[in-house]
């Protein structure tokens, strides 16, 4: 595929904006030198451009999207047509508060429902992504640990199934982090929290179901652990979609909460953002959320701001709308649709490929390949490459970092059941192909415009930006 | 109530006796049974897609949207042209999840390495990341790039948005680090001040061009004085004045980060919005969040991969450069769209007309008592004036007649103008002024 700057030809333009109806200035005096090379062509040749990037995407409406931990559920295109709404999309975020009252009632309702189904009592929404939530979220533990004076506390407990960001976002406040193993049935090492809970603890971040896909029936006298030393507890909410309604995390005994509006309530991903990573929190901490100092202005405890205004309230309303759709109803039975999919998915999975730790699971489960790898020579990232000639999107691989030659699927709950059975069939004919050809699996995908990229030469000799001839 | 379960209650029943199972609590079996919910959540019960969007439309419309804005401040009101949002809604694009499965995503990949290159061509940089939240955030972690054992505090200038440095001090204050804000002199950068607070501890400066009030530094200079203190040179630039403006490269500028808003992204309240970050090469691998490369497939094709993944939290953990997980890809791709509609004449001209129709609002307002520029250096398409009455009153009058009106700040007015203001709008709106001002 060409790229922008091998189409088009020198001169070629469109006439986007009118000629200039006011006196000419004298320009100042330091003008860049040669003009960006940005690309010259037609508004024809820049449709038909990305019509054909289009087509080399894969999109939720492309096909089933099991990616585990990204919660892929199909994103409703109301949400969409109410976020475009010219009266939200034209507001500048500092006009005065007597011309945003829409939006501000609307971050208002947002923030009521929200609470209502985490157990929290108040939210901000400026965080942009779910990293960026839990990165607001330990600047709140820190400060509370900071204005209580109890200066000692400077780690953070982790347990080894974590997402990456969780050790990440503990290095960024500057803590250190605790890796707890996990047990032999996948959940928190009790006897190991225990050992690392001290007056060193800051807190405990816990993704709750786990990237296992399984819900931690010691969860609360994990919180209580936590506590008890002196540490808070904060709740990933990654894995929120098959609990919804069904068990909040304040009800668990979490202090701090983050939410990603763009797995579990169905706001696009975008291919990677915006998302939108809103915190909750409990009442004593409400005082150190961040605010906009221009827009609300600066709060005496506030953490500060984590970024500009409000957050991606485009997303938000999209995530508002999604909210008042599904309402107390659709809520809890969004969730258990999401657990029976996976269940059900699994069920027919397992007996193909071995699942890591057989047990009900929640939203999602995690095979391991690790005995099909030595036996066969196959391995998950052939496996998942694989199923994309099957007309599906792979799980999550590698992922979590503690299961070898793992594959991750998270169904949800916008599947239906022949959707699944479908998917059920396309690892049934992989585990034929395992045993009758698994050379053939090496060199998959064969349906796609590229075949398997040399991602080593990629790093090893970085090129990250379009090499112009002159 | 509305949802969008494909399986009817009958499928549910089947699906669950297939697993063994006879109630949908038996799924929930772990939870301990003093939490899982016995009752519903206490929220409206859900409603049919008309109801809704019934609600949000009635919600929006309590907002006042203004058809003349002339105010900025870090959000800007520029022309988007169609063939943006027809590209970006397009759901093959707004759908997708992060590119990790690059057979499948060469769209999106290729659509970020275009995005990245656009970048570096705007700026003078070697090397872009794929993109970041928004621009405050992205400064933040710009600043974060430059710290390291021995250089440990952190100078941002005064004139710097003021949320981009609230924002830089809380990321300081995470990871346990000084900041200092240099004085303000002027309207710019105070250099004599900044010579005294350069040392050998010192990381990098934080600079913006245009700055906050509108005021073009002489960032050359600034830079030259930081880089003698052998610290980094940061800054923030307004992507649409660098159609005409010296790059930030030829300015001396070792990272480049910014709001990419004005590049086709409406006010939306705030955000969505994108933050970019572009380096010289040397500091490639201390680039925070997603970068594409170019490669090659098994058949010599060729590729687009996310890489150096090395920094990234999936592989680092907690020694990685960032946490930065989902960032905002569809923004960079709008933001890309928008700089290929326009190319390198579209954007001269959008940035010539902010320029030539802000400096004659400034003439023609200044002709009205009062309304004196508070600075008197060059600008590009935001300016500060004196206001003979009270700011906020100037305000609240000029929103009766449907115009925003520049920014009411303890010095006067921040006014802001882009090219989407005719003669005849600026003409209107300098009468309303000496209307108010004269009752």
């Amino acid at each position: 595929m060409k790229l922008l700057f091998e189409s088009g030809s020198t001169g070629r333009k469109m006439s986007y904006l009118p000629a200039c109806d006011v006196p000419e200035t004298e320009l100042p005096k330091k003008l860049r030198k040669e003009p960006p090379r940005l690309p010259e062509m037609t508004e024809v040749e820049l449709s038909r451009h990305y019509t054909r990037l289009a087509k080399q995407a894969f999109g939720v409406n492309n096909g089933f999207y099991p990616l585990g931990s990204c919660t892929m559920k199909y994103n409703p295109r109301i949400n969409e047509a109410v976020a475009a709404d010219p009266n939200f999309l034209g507001i500048h975020p500092l006009q005065p508060a007597s011309s945003t009252k829409g939006c501000r009632d609307a971050l208002a309702l947002a923030q009521t429902l929200l609470c209502e189904v985490t157990g929290m009592d108040a939210i901000t929404f400026q965080p942009a992504a779910g990293a960026h939530g839990e990165y607001t979220g330990l600047l709140l533990i820190k400060k509370y640990h900071e204005l209580r004076g109890d200066s000692k506390r400077s780690k953070i407990i982790v347990p080894d199934s974590a997402h990456g960001t969780n050790p990440a976002s503990a290095a960024m406040v500057g803590y250190g982090v605790i890796n707890i193993p996990s047990n032999a049935q996948g959940c928190v090492d009790m006897e190991a929290l225990k050992a690392a809970c001290g007056d060193e603890v800051a807190g405990l971040m816990l993704t709750n179901p786990n990237t296992l896909g399984l819900f931690d029936p010691n969860i609360l006298e994990i919180t209580k652990l936590v506590h008890e030393c002196g540490g808070l507890c904060y709740y990933d909410g990654a894995n929120l979609n098959p609990i919804m309604g069904k068990v909040r995390p304040g009800d668990m005994g979490f202090d701090v909460v983050h939410l990603n509006l763009h797995k579990t309530f169905s706001t696009p991903h975008g291919g990677g953002g915006p998302g939108s990573g809103p915190v909750g929190c409990k009442a004593f901490l409400k005082e150190y959320l961040p605010s906009s100092l221009m827009g609300e202005g600066r709060k005496p405890h506030s953490i500060g701001q984590v970024r500009s205004y409000y957050g991606n309230f485009g997303i938000v309303m999209r995530a508002l709308t999604y909210i008042l759709t599904l309402g107390s109803d659709g809520i809890p039975a969004s969730a258990e649709t999401a657990v029976l999919n996976a269940n059900y998915l699994m069920q027919q999975v397992k007996q193909y490929f071995p699942v890591a730790y057989d047990h009900t699971c929640m939203h999602e489960f995690v095979l391991t390949l690790e005995k099909t790898k030595h036996d066969t020579g196959v391995s998950a990232l052939d496996v998942a490459k694989g199923l994309i000639d099957h007309g599906m999107h792979p799980p999550t691989m590698y992922f979590p970092l503690i299961v070898h030659e793992a594959l991750m699927l998270e169904p949800t709950e916008t599947e239906s059941r022949e959707s699944l059975d479908e998917a059920a069939a396309a690892f049934r004919a992989i585990s034929e192909k395992v045993v009758s050809d698994p050379a053939s699996l090496h060199n998959a995908p064969l349906t796609t415009p590229i075949s398997r990229p040399d991602e080593v030469t990629a790093a090893r000799s970085p090129i990250l930006r379009y090499q112009f001839e002159n | 109530m509305g949802n969008y379960l494909p399986s009817t209650p009958q499928e549910r029943e089947a699906m669950l006796k297939a697993i063994g199972l006879q109630e949908i609590n038996d799924l929930y079996h772990d939870v301990p049974e003093s939490v899982l919910l016995k009752k519903p959540l206490n929220i409206p019960k859900g409603l049919s897609e008309m109801e809704v969007r019934e609600k949000m439309r009635g919600l929006a419309a309590e907002n006042r949207k203004f058809d003349t804005i002339l105010r900025g401040a870090g959000a800007y009101d520029h022309y988007i042209p169609a063939i943006v949002t027809s590209v970006t809604s397009k759901e093959e694009f707004s759908t997708t999840y992060t590119p990790y499965q690059a057979e499948i995503s060469q769209g999106i990949l290729q659509s970020i390495f275009e995005f990245q290159t656009m970048i570096c061509e705007l700026t003078g940089m070697d090397v872009s990341n794929a993109s970041m939240y928004d621009g405050a955030s992205s400064a933040a972690e710009a600043v974060m790039m430059c710290l390291d054992r021995r250089r440990g505090t952190v100078l941002v200038s005064g004139s710097v948005h003021p949320e981009t440095i609230e924002t830089v001090k809380t990321y300081c204050w995470g990871r346990n680090v000084e900041v200092f804000v240099v004085p303000v002199k002027d309207g710019r950068t105070d250099e004599a001040a900044l010579s005294s607070m350069l040392n050998e501890k010192t990381a990098c400066l934080l600079t913006q061009q245009p700055n906050f009030f509108g005021q073009l530094e002489d960032a050359a200079h600034l830079n030259e004085l930081v880089h003698m203190a052998g610290a980094k040179a940061v800054m923030a630039v307004y992507p649409t004045s660098l159609g005409l403006l010296e790059t930030p490269a030829e300015q001396g500028a070792d990272i480049v980060t910014g709001e990419g808003q004005p590049l086709g992204m409406a006010l939306n309240y705030g955000g969505p919005y994108l933050g970019f970050l572009a380096c010289r090469k040397e500091l490639t691998r201390l680039l925070p969040g997603r970068i594409v490369g170019q490669t090659k497939d098994a058949q010599g094709r060729r590729a687009f991969v996310l890489t150096l993944q090395a920094r990234e939290q999936h592989i680092r953990r907690e020694k990685a450069s960032s946490n930065v997980c989902s960032n905002q890809a569809l923004c960079a791709m709008t933001a890309g769209v928008y700089m290929a509609a326009l190319g390198p004449d579209g954007l001269r001209q959008t940035a010539e007309l902010c320029y030539h129709k802000a400096h004659y609002f400034a003439r023609e307002l200044q002709k009205i008592p009062g309304f004196v520029p508070v600075f008197d250096g060059e600008f590009f398409n935001e300016f500060m004036t004196g206001c003979p009455i009270e700011p906020t009153l100037l305000e609240e009058r000029l929103a009766e007649r449907g115009v925003l009106s520049g920014l009411p700040t303890p010095q006067g007015m921040l006014w802001c103008v882009t090219e989407k203001l005719s003669k005849d709008t600026l003409d209107d709106v300098v009468k309303i002024i000496r209307e108010v001002c004269a009752q």
